[in-house]
C-alpha cells in the first residue's frame, strides 16, 4: 500500500503545487489581492478594519480554496486515469484521500503565510493575528476537504461549475461561523469546534468522492 | 505469466436507454486472442469496460481470473509532462520494467510533453503504459487508431507475443487486424 501512496502524492502534488495544472501563485495572488483592496473599499477606518479584517481574511481564505476546484479531479476522470488505477486495485477512497492531502499542503500552508502581510493591511493585532493563524491552521484541511469534494461530485457533469457554488455555501458556512466566529468571541471554543468540523470534512470527503467518481464512470 | 481466464455468460449491456448488445458468450484462457468487430456505436468500447469491472452489465456475469490491463483512447498521461516522467509515474505504480520504450520507438520523445505528441505517439505511449503493468489479460480498444504501418506490424508482434507467453488479449476494432489465431466475434449479431 504505501508503494502506491507515495508515487500518487508525489504525482499530486507536481500537478497541484508544481503549476502543471493552472498557476499555484494564483490563489495567494488572489488573497493578497482581497486583503489589499479591501481597505479601499470601505475607506481608511482603522478600528473598523480592525474589526472586520480577520472575517475578510476567512472569507478570501475560502475562494483561494476553491480556486483551483475544476482541475482537482476532473482532468484525471477525462484522461482514464481512475480508470487505470481501478484496474489496479487501487480505491478511489485512497486517491482522493491522498488528493485532499496535496491540495490542502498546496494552499494551506502558504495561505497562512501570506495571512501575515494581509494582517499588516487591514491593521490586525497581534492576539487577533495569533487567532486568525489558529483557525486557519484548523479550518484550511476542512476547506480543502470541500474543494476536492465538490470537485469530484461535479467532474463528471455538464455545467458543474455552477452547481460548484451552490454546493459551497452550506458546506463552508459552519466552518466559517466557527473560525470566524472565534475572532469575535475571543474564545478558543470557536477554533475547537472550527477543528471539530474541518475534521468530520476530511473524515466524509474521501468517501463521498470516491462514490462520487464511480458514479461519474458509470454515467 | 500466471495462467488466466476470461468468460461471460450471456451478457447484455444497456447504455441510457438504448440495449446495445444481449446474449453475449464466450470463454478464453491462456493464449487466446478474440478480435471484437463491428461498426461504430455497436458497444464494443462498452463491452471492454464491462470485461474490465469499469461498468456493470445489464445481466449476464464475468467470470475472470487474472489482472486486466486496458488501453483505450485516452492514455492517461498528464498531457503538461514530458513523457518520459508521465510514463515513470505509472512504473512507479506498476513496478520496474523492461525498456519497452526505446522498442516503441518513444526513447526520442520523452523530453516532449504529452500534450504535443501526435495521436499515434500517444498510442504508442499508451502501448508502453499497458507493457509496462504486466497484466495477463489485455483488453485493446481500437489499439490501431492513428498509427502508421510500421507501427500497426509492431502492435500485431506484440499482441502475437503476449498470447504466445500466455496472456489473453481482446482487441476492440472495426479495423481488420492480422492475428492468424485470434477467435473473431462480430458484435452486430449480438444486437437486439
Amino acid at each position: 500500500m504505501t508503494g502506491v501512496i507515495a508515487p500518487l502524492l508525489l504525482r499530486d502534488l507536481a500537478l497541484l503545487a508544481g503549476g502543471r495544472r493552472g498557476n499555484p501563485l494564483l490563489p495567494l495572488l488572489f488573497f493578497l489581492a482581497v486583503a489589499m483592496l479591501f481597505p479601499f473599499a470601505v475607506g481608511p477606518d482603522a478600528p473598523l478594519l480592525a474589526r472586520t479584517g480577520g472575517g475578510v481574511i476567512w472569507v478570501a481564505a475560502l475562494l483561494a480554496a476553491i480556486l483551483p476546484l475544476d482541475r482537482l479531479v476532473a482532468p484525471d476522470l477525462e484522461q482514464g486515469c481512475f480508470d487505470q488505477w481501478a484496474l489496479r486495485g487501487i480505491a478511489e477512497e485512497l486517491v482522493i484521500t491522498i488528493r485532499v492531502l496535496a491540495h490542502w499542503l498546496s494552499f494551506g500552508p502558504p495561505l497562512m503565510l501570506a495571512a501575515l502581510p494581509a494582517s499588516a493591511l487591514l491593521g490586525i493585532g497581534g492576539d487577533t493575528l495569533a487567532r486568525v493563524e489558529l483557525g486557519l491552521l484548523a479550518g484550511t484541511p476542512g476547506l480543502a476537504a470541500i474543494g476536492v469534494l465538490i470537485a469530484a461530485l461535479t467532474a463528471g457533469l455538464r455545467g458543474g461549475a455552477a452547481l460548484a457554488g451552490l454546493l459551497l455555501i452550506p458546506l463552508a458556512v459552519p466552518l466559517l461561523i466557527f473560525g470566524a466566529g472565534a475572532l469575535a468571541t475571543g474564545g478558543a471554543s470557536g477554533i475547537a469546534l472550527c477543528g471539530a468540523i474541518s475534521l468530520v470534512l476530511v473524515a466524509i470527503a474521501p468517501f463521498a468522492g470516491g462514490a462520487a467518481v464511480r458514479a461519474a464512470r458509470e454515467g | 505469466m500466471q495462467a488466466c481466464r476470461l468468460a461471460v455468460t450471456d451478457i447484455a449491456c444497456q447504455r441510457g436507454d438504448r440495449l446495445l448488445f444481449r446474449g453475449l458468450s464466450f470463454a478464453l484462457t491462456s493464449g487466446d486472442a478474440l478480435h471484437v468487430a463491428g461498426p461504430n456505436g455497436i458497444g464494443k468500447s462498452s463491452l471492454l469496460r464491462i470485461l474490465a469491472g469499469l461498468l456493470r452489465p445489464l445481466a449476464g456475469e464475468v467470470d475472470q481470473g487474472g489482472e486486466i490491463a486496458l488501453l483505450d483512447e485516452r492514455p492517461a498521461l498528464d498531457p503538461h509532462q514530458p513523457l518520459g516522467k508521465a510514463l515513470g509515474f505509472w512504473q512507479r505504480l506498476d513496478g520496474p520494467a523492461d525498456n519497452e520504450a526505446a522498442r516503441l520507438g518513444l526513447a526520442p520523445l520523452r523530453d516532449v510533453p504529452v500534450r504535443f505528441l501526435s495521436t499515434g505517439q500517444k498510442k504508442r505511449a499508451g502501448f508502453a503504459r499497458l507493457l509496462g503493468q504486466g497484466a495477463p489479460i489485455w483488453l485493446l480498444d481500437e489499439p490501431l487508431n492513428g498509427l502508421d504501418r510500421d507501427a500497426v506490424t509492431l502492435i500485431e508482434t506484440l499482441i502475437g507475443e503476449h498470447c504466445a507467453g500466455g496472456g489473453i488479449c481482446i482487441i476492440a476494432s472495426h479495423q481488420p487486424i492480422d492475428l492468424p489465431d485470434a477467435r473473431r466475434i462480430s458484435l452486430g449479431e449480438y444486437q437486439p
